[in-house]
């Protein structure tokens, strides 16, 4: 036998009963050499372009899956950030560009396309204002396209002139979402260090170091990392952290056959494996159960931190063996409505947004898809924005902020958001505000990397 | 003089697990089972290469690897028709690619 039995039936198991799958193979795109004339001919130029790489791609995926008997769950698209391509005159063609965009994804059978983007960490360019200003509009009257703004960096500090903006864009996408919940801030992050490989929504885009086109892959799993714990409660952290580490191997290395599978049958390059563990609303399929798992009665208790600390390091432990390309995001993801039990500790008040803060500072995201009070004001936003992103830079680490302001709910009530969005309970926003000292704009200078403490 | 040269089976085994796959059957024991399993993989052109068996209390565990080089449907379909012929018999069947426990399973 080519394998022991242990071997065949773990897989099996991981596959049938702990929603293993592969979360999204993204097909990269550079869009930078469709410039046209008028911007009309680069909108052509551009929709032409994504046909060409991205029509054979819902059906390879899906003929990989068959072969392997492992879900692929999206198929998505990332583009280069849109605002490298506008000079800023180009007004309301922007959202014709989106509208586009949105239409080719529902032809082509794609999940999302990502990469309305500007990176903003140092300064604005008139298409970086264009492209921001066009925001709200963009993602209230699209549905699959996704944008980011990338605000601070590590190398260049961070810019708060453009943090106040974006406080502004997030209220102003989520009154034009209203009837919805404010669904549009879901498709919009603010990022500081954004990776250029990403292949989660909604933050990924193609970066300008990128080639031509790539497919990069994102695995999931934290249904199998949980079983794993649970099937050890005698483990002491150091044995669970080689528990994990192993588990996260073999998820990677699935993950990698499917994307160089995938990359081979279309005829572009393969990128990255990102070896994050994504969790979706579904049962047993998420990383405040791991948490859980591992012995802290809800996540967000005291321990919580130390707990994610340990299985994002050791995932990427894992991860980074499996596979010879290791990029995006990779860690843990703790989204809380696109993760019940995380939503679920929200709802009966272990998880607080300043725990959730901290967590941030061991995991690979930030506070992300976390429904805040709909009068939130703007200021406050910028705020929490703020202390997120200032863990980024200090830390040389990527975070992403993606909050919903839900118009017209307070703290304690439900907001729906839909399909692997999931819902949350709207969750309690300290009333103190640091308004006035944000308010003061400017750009803090990129941080010291020696004197560590 | 004795040539000191050892063959390369990981790369033999590699080149032919390109056409293999991993049938597991689960389920309670009754008689039959390995006999509807089998005739539903001849029926298709699939080449059993190996079989073992298990019985635990009144469970039974199958585990067959099979050469799809020949098959008739493509292994989609052949998923489709072995998962249900299991259902008429009363088991589950799961079928799957070589090259995943290749992946998890080997460095």
């Amino acid at each position: 036998m080519l394998f022991e039995r242990a071997e065949i039936l773990e897989t099996l198991r991981m596959l049938e009963l702990e929603n293993l799958d592969v979360r999204t193979v993204t097909l990269g795109i550079n869009i930078l050499d469709c410039r046209g004339e008028t911007f009309s001919a680069t909108i052509k130029g551009v929709t032409e372009k994504i046909r060409h790489l991205a029509s054979p791609l819902r059906t390879t995926v899906e003929e990989v899956s068959t072969k392997y008997g492992i879900p692929i769950v999206n198929c998505r698209v990332a583009v280069s950030p849109v605002a490298l391509l506008l000079t800023g005159k180009e007004g309301e063609e922007v959202v014709e560009l989106a509208l586009q965009l949105d239409r080719l994804s529902r032809e082509l059978g794609i999940d999302f396309i990502g990469g309305f983007s500007a990176l903003v960490h140092k300064g604005f360019t008139p298409g970086d204002r264009l492209l921001i200003d066009s925001l709200p509009l963009v993602l209230s009257e699209t549905e699959r396209i996704c944008g980011s703004v990338n605000v601070a960096s590590s190398r260049s500090g961070i810019n708060v002139d453009a943090i106040l903006r974006m406080g502004e864009v997030i209220t102003e996408t989520a009154r034009r979402t209203a009837s919805r919940d404010g669904v549009g801030c879901a498709k919009l992050v603010v990022f500081a260090n954004a990776p250029e490989d990403n292949p989660f929504m909604a933050g990924a885009f193609h970066g300008p170091g990128e080639a031509d086109a790539a497919i990069n892959v994102g695995v999931s799993g934290p249904g199998v990392v949980k079983e794993m714990i649970r099937r050890h409660p005698e483990a002491n952290l150091g044995e669970l952290a080689e528990i994990v580490k192993r588990t996260a191997f073999k998820i990677t290395r699935v993950g990698e056959l499917i994307g160089r599978e995938v990359a081979e049958k279309i005829g572009v390059s393969f990128g990255i494996v990102d070896l994050s563990l994504a969790p979706t609303p579904k049962v047993g399929d998420s990383v405040a159960e791991v948490i859980e798992a591992m012995g802290v009665e809800k996540c967000g208790g005291w321990g919580s931190t130390l707990a994610l600390a340990l299985l994002t390091d050791a995932c990427k432990k894992g991860g980074s063996m499996a596979s010879s390309f290791v990029g995006g995001l990779s860690g843990a993801f703790i989204p809380v409505s696109e993760d019940a039990s995380m939503d679920e500790s929200v709802r009966v008040g272990a998880l607080s947004l300043e725990k959730l803060e901290a967590m941030t500072s061991v995991s690979s995201v930030g506070l992300d898809m976390i429904a805040i009070p709909g009068d939130t004001p703007q200021e406050v936003i910028s705020c929490i924005i703020g202390d997120e992103v200032a863990i980024g830079v200090i830390n040389h680490k990527t975070v992403g902020v993606r909050l919903i302001p839900v118009p017209g709910k307070k703290a304690g009530e439900k907001a729906s958001f839909g399909g692997l969005l999931g819902e949350a309970t709207i969750i309690n926003v300290n009333p103190y505000q640091g308004g006035q000292f944000i308010r003061r704009g400017g750009r803090i200078p990129a941080p010291i990397t020696s004197l560590r403490n | 003089m004795v040539e000191k040269r050892l063959p390369d089976f990981r790369e033999i085994e590699e080149e032919a697990g390109k056409n293999k796959v991993v049938i597991t059957v689960v389920g309670k024991d009754r008689i039959g089972i390995i006999a509807a399993i089998t005739s539903c993989l001849a029926e298709h052109g699939v080449n059993i290469e190996d079989i073992t068996q298990k019985i635990l209390g009144e469970y039974f565990t199958m585990i067959l690897v099979g050469d799809i080089s020949r098959c008739t449907v493509n292994i989609g379909e052949l998923r489709e028709k072995l998962a249900q012929k299991g259902e008429e018999i009363g088991v589950a069947v799961y079928l799957q690619h070589a090259q995943i426990f290749r992946a998890m399973h080997r460095i």
